[in-house]
């Protein structure tokens, strides 16, 4: 257990897991606003994405920025494939089955990757490196280049929203799919543009993720509570939430160890999106949830 | 050889309890439970802890075990009750995932990753293993038998009715003067009930339990079975259980004899199976082997005459 005096300490820490957790809870919640369900298949593809990275660092010798554009890319490309392929039949059955088509789907998939690659933990070719010291506080140099990489990566994803043609019209289906079609706007294809976006987001998010520490099939699966908790206290839908969720989940975390051993870390999320949805079902930013 | 079906005639008789369990609360009610592997953990748990730790009973331990289980299920669908049915799932799965944390982590009461073993079956020390077996099988089917009796009579009963309204229309249920949040809450603590008294069928027929047996693919298999079956549907559910036993015993035999495959490999293999069959029965067969009959009261003459044209 951590003492006070750690307080700024795991304020950082906080922080900078909250950044990472950020990435793929923009994704989680931007097909949520899009298509209406809570895709529990994100968790594979961060997987995915991880594993992807990997082969592109360890395998082909790639430095770590154009890997973590290669686990964008294949994670986004696998995304588009399996929702064509698989949650695209689901969606007209309604939301609840689709979410339970897209569980299958992850499990589906995680077991693709144990069965290419096995159960054992892998990990990058990285540089060891120094903590820097500010002070009392310690900053691992890779969580700082994690911490740039999730900031570029998010500024550039407002941006695309605010600014470009695509993103104002994944928007507008957003917030009323009627109007946008009325309007012209193709719903089918900003479905796969978001799927792109935003199972992309999942695997760079996963390979970030294993950045920090060593990767294996499971390591979607174990981080989706804390992604689903953070989207949830964002308020599921919207993407400014998503941000504010995971860094207050981050944090929260972080902020927990004074307390309770770090075993306990994942469980917070679950406590964060009980109480969320018991004091304000809408999260912080969020459309109301009924 | 007969002791193997034995065995395997007790897994498809805790996955028929759970199954009917579920099909209260998804066939009847409509409510997703993504994480019921959780509340099978809850029961596995505090049947296994009253026994060996308290030194209670195993009826006891039963008694308690799906007592606590149910408790879960209402603060879990208390605090969803009035949300879009997505969040229940989300919550659900969250708890499943917050249960292996808390049995993985807390070494002072679970023993953590190394599990609870020695967990009392009755009679085990006294029989052979094939006789107790054999007795196990009768206590399952007992239970397996009154869960099955009790789901009829409530699918049969105006209960059962207004579960079904508010799973194909809360608002309508809702208009006809039915109070649909306490009738989904009981809903859901009935199902968590059958759930947690299965786990603890579980604990005490093994006699080990560890937080590895809890994953999220337990969660597929009962699914799976549910809808095999056919949902809604209680003899479904049970036919649906013993398919879905039958398959995962026969992948065992099947999936070595391939070429070339490591054991990781298979174990892959096989979930891959089972996702993707859960796909398939999902978007094809939805209403499984035996489709739920529904009463369809005749309609009284020149009702439906001034219904608008569309």
């Amino acid at each position: 257990m951590a003492s006070l005096a750690e307080v700024p300490q795991l304020v950082v820490n906080g922080v900078m897991a909250g950044t990472i957790l950020a990435v793929p809870a923009i994704g989680l919640t931007a097909i949520y606003a899009v298509l209406r369900f809570p895709n529990f298949a994100l968790a594979s593809h961060a997987t995915i994405g991880a594993f992807a990275g990997y082969v592109a660092n360890v395998k082909l010798g790639l430095p770590i920025l154009p890997s973590v554009v290669v686990a964008f890319l294949a994670a986004g490309a696998v995304g588009v494939a399996t929702d064509e392929v698989v949650l695209k039949r689901f969606r007209p059955a309604g939301y609840i089955t689709t979410a339970i088509a897209s569980i299958a789907l992850t499990i589906a998939l995680e077991n693709v990757v144990r069965f290419s690659f096995g159960n054992e933990l892998r990990g990058y070719d990285l540089p060891v490196v120094r903590d820097l010291r500010l002070g009392t506080i310690r900053v691992g140099p890779q969580q700082l280049q994690n911490l740039a990489i999730a900031g570029v990566a998010m500024a550039a994803l407002f941006g695309f929203l605010a600014f470009t043609r695509t993103g104002k019209a994944m928007r507008a289906v957003a917030d009323n799919p009627m109007l946008a079609s009325i309007k012209g706007i193709n719903a089918d294809v900003i479905g796969r543009i978001v799927n792109f976006v935003g199972m992309g987001l999942a695997g760079f998010g996963g390979m970030l993720i294993g950045l920090d520490t060593t990767i294996d099939p499971l390591t979607g699966f174990r981080a989706i509570l804390s992604v689903f908790a953070a989207a949830v206290v964002g308020g599921l839908g919207s993407i400014p939430g998503a941000v504010l969720g995971a860094l207050t989940v981050g944090i929260g975390e972080e902020l927990c160890l004074l307390f309770l051993s770090p075993d306990y870390r994942s469980a917070i999320g679950f406590v964060a999106i009980l109480l969320v949805l018991t004091l304000r079902p809408r999260g912080i930013l969020g459309q109301p949830a009924y | 050889m007969e002791n193997y079906l034995i065995a395997m005639a007790v897994s498809a008789g805790i996955y028929a309890l759970m199954a009917l369990g579920v099909n209260v609360m998804w066939g009847f009610a409509g409510m997703v439970n993504l994480g019921l592997v959780g509340f099978f953990a809850v029961g596995a748990y505090v049947s296994a802890l009253a026994t060996t730790k308290l030194g209670w009973s195993m009826a006891a331990g039963m008694l308690s075990a799906a007592m606590l289980a149910a408790a879960v299920g209402v603060v879990v669908s208390l605090v969803t009750v009035r949300l879009r049915g997505d969040y229940l799932a989300i919550v659900t799965l969250g708890f499943a995932e917050t249960i292996r944390i808390v049995a993985s982590n807390a070494i002072w009461l679970t023993n953590g990753t190394d599990g609870i073993s020695g967990i009392p079956g009755p009679y085990r020390g006294a029989l052979s293993p094939e006789a107790f077996n054999l007795l196990y099988l009768g206590i399952v089917a007992v239970i397996v038998g009154i869960a099955y009796g009790v789901a009829e009579r409530l699918r049969a009963s105006p209960f059962g009715r207004v579960l079904r309204a508010i799973r194909d229309d809360e608002q309508v249920a809702a208009v006809a003067g039915k109070h649909v949040a306490l009738f989904k809450i009981k809903a859901f603590a009935m199902g968590s009930a059958a759930l947690g008294l299965a786990g603890a069928l579980y604990a005490h027929y093994t006699s080990y339990i560890a937080p590895d047996i809890f994953v999220p693919l337990f969660t597929l298999y009962i699914k799976l079975a549910l809808l095999a079956g056919g949902l809604g549907n209680n003899r479904g559910a049970i036919l649906g259980a013993v398919a879905v036993v039958f398959l995962l015993e026969s992948s065992r035999f099947v999936i070595p004899l391939m070429p070339g495959v490591t054991p990781v490999q298979g174990a892959a293999l096989r979930e891959l199976l089972v996702s993707v069959l859960l796909l398939v029965m999902l978007r094809y067969k939805p209403s499984g082997l035996i489709p739920e009959k529904l009463v369809h009261l005749p309609v009284p003459p020149g009702a439906g005459r001034h219904q608008p044209t569309a």
